[in-house]
């Protein structure tokens, strides 16, 4: 028996699949938001270059 | 490769087709909430404030790493979960996932988890988490669950930790508090679940287990049960007078106590006799009731936290 499109092995697949970009679009938005939350922060300061050495 | 090789083999084997909610159930999501609700309330009930979206993020990744210890003791217990029917449907007795697989799926994530919350909010925050990870996947699955009957109250430790990681996330420390509210977690954990190992039909014998229920018979469980929330009680009241507590606390806490006490010198006082002839209602009530017991506690303690925002908390 061929696979088709309409196995149950590909809605396994793609959920997976689709699940798996959900959780990483997800965590996109989390590092950004976490970056707008950070950087907004009223004691947040850029490090100058003589603070960095 | 005879055929029953290959039949051992199968049944331990996976299609590598998993679904996503295979991989989510190896994060154990029931045992999520309870992380996750006092997590949060570990990190609102700390003193200092947190800015909402990394006290959101702080709290997922404490969740996340929750699930990844999930996954790891799911990965070591397999064996174990083949054999009794309460776990036979998981995702890796069933065969939907591999035990490579849920392992690296619970490292994978135990990393992930551990080095967003040190990105996210500070290290002390991150080394309790790893901490909690690391005890509760080889101190407590690997090393003692299965060599003694005192596991439970030693895995209980794991499950107190969170709060004191959500505590940490705010104030980059541990303090009376927050080791108050893993102690109340802490001595909770062994009357709870005793009270549903006396009246849950379970073959951890057949696995192996040594459970308190098998290894040194009902009645000494009903006296752990006992001694256990005679221990509890006064650590639960007493919070009510340091930073976290306030009047509303105290109400909660002695009404709770009082009640749980009663249902804890209820079981202590009945026999097996009597307890099969009605179906163990009394233990029934006093499980239900100790879940009841810890969520009242926490929401209590976030009540307090939330009434102090507007100078009502505390004493």
């Amino acid at each position: 028996m061929s696979l088709s499109k309409q196995h149950e092995l590909h809605k396994r697949r793609f959920s997976r699949n689709l699940g798996l970009g959900l959780v990483l679009g997800a965590f996109v938005a989390l590092v950004f938001g976490l970056t707008i939350a950070k950087v907004s922060n009223e004691e947040f300061a850029v490090p100058t270059q003589g603070e960095a050495e | 490769m005879s055929d029953a090789s290959l039949n051992s083999t199968q049944s331990q084997s996976q299609t590598g087709d998993a679904g996503f909610g295979d991989f989510f159930a190896l994060l154990k999501p029931r045992v999520m909430t309870l992380v996750v609700f006092t997590a949060f309330v570990g990190l609102l009930a700390a003193p200092v404030a947190v800015h909402p979206f990394v006290g959101f993020t702080a709290v997922l990744f404490i969740a996340i790493g929750g699930g990844a210890s999930g996954a790891l003791n799911m990965w070591w217990e397999a064996d174990v979960d083949r054999l009794m029917k309460r776990t036979q449907k998981r995702p890796i007795p069933a065969g939907r996932i591999a035990e490579g697989e849920a392992f690296g799926f619970g490292m994978a994530l135990s990393g992930f988890s551990v080095i967003m919350l040190w990105l996210a909010t500070n290290w002390v925050a991150a080394a309790l988490l790893a901490f909690t990870i690391f005890f509760y996947v080889v101190i407590y699955t690997m090393g003692l669950k299965r060599r003694t009957p005192q596991n439970i109250v030693i895995g209980g430790a794991a499950g107190a930790f969170p709060p004191m990681i959500g505590w940490a996330a705010a104030t980059g420390s541990v303090s009376v508090e927050s080791v108050l509210m893993f102690t109340l977690i802490f001595m909770w954990t062994p009357p709870h679940f005793w009270a549903l190992c006396l009246f849950m039909k379970s073959d951890y014998d057949a696995a192996g287990i040594p459970m308190l229920t098998a290894t040194h018979g009902r009645t000494s469980t009903r006296k752990h049960i006992l001694v256990y929330t005679l221990l509890l009680a006064p650590i639960a009241v007493g919070a009510a007078f340091t930073g976290i507590g306030g009047p509303i606390y105290l109400a909660v806490a002695v009404i709770f106590n009082a009640l749980f006490l009663k249902g804890a010198y209820d079981i202590w006082r009945r026999g097996e006799v009597q307890a099969e002839a009605d179906g163990y209602a009394v233990e029934k009530k006093v499980f239900r009731l100790s879940l009841y017991y810890l969520f009242a506690h926490f929401l209590a303690i976030l009540m307090q936290s939330v009434l102090a925002a507007y100078g009502m908390g505390g004493w």
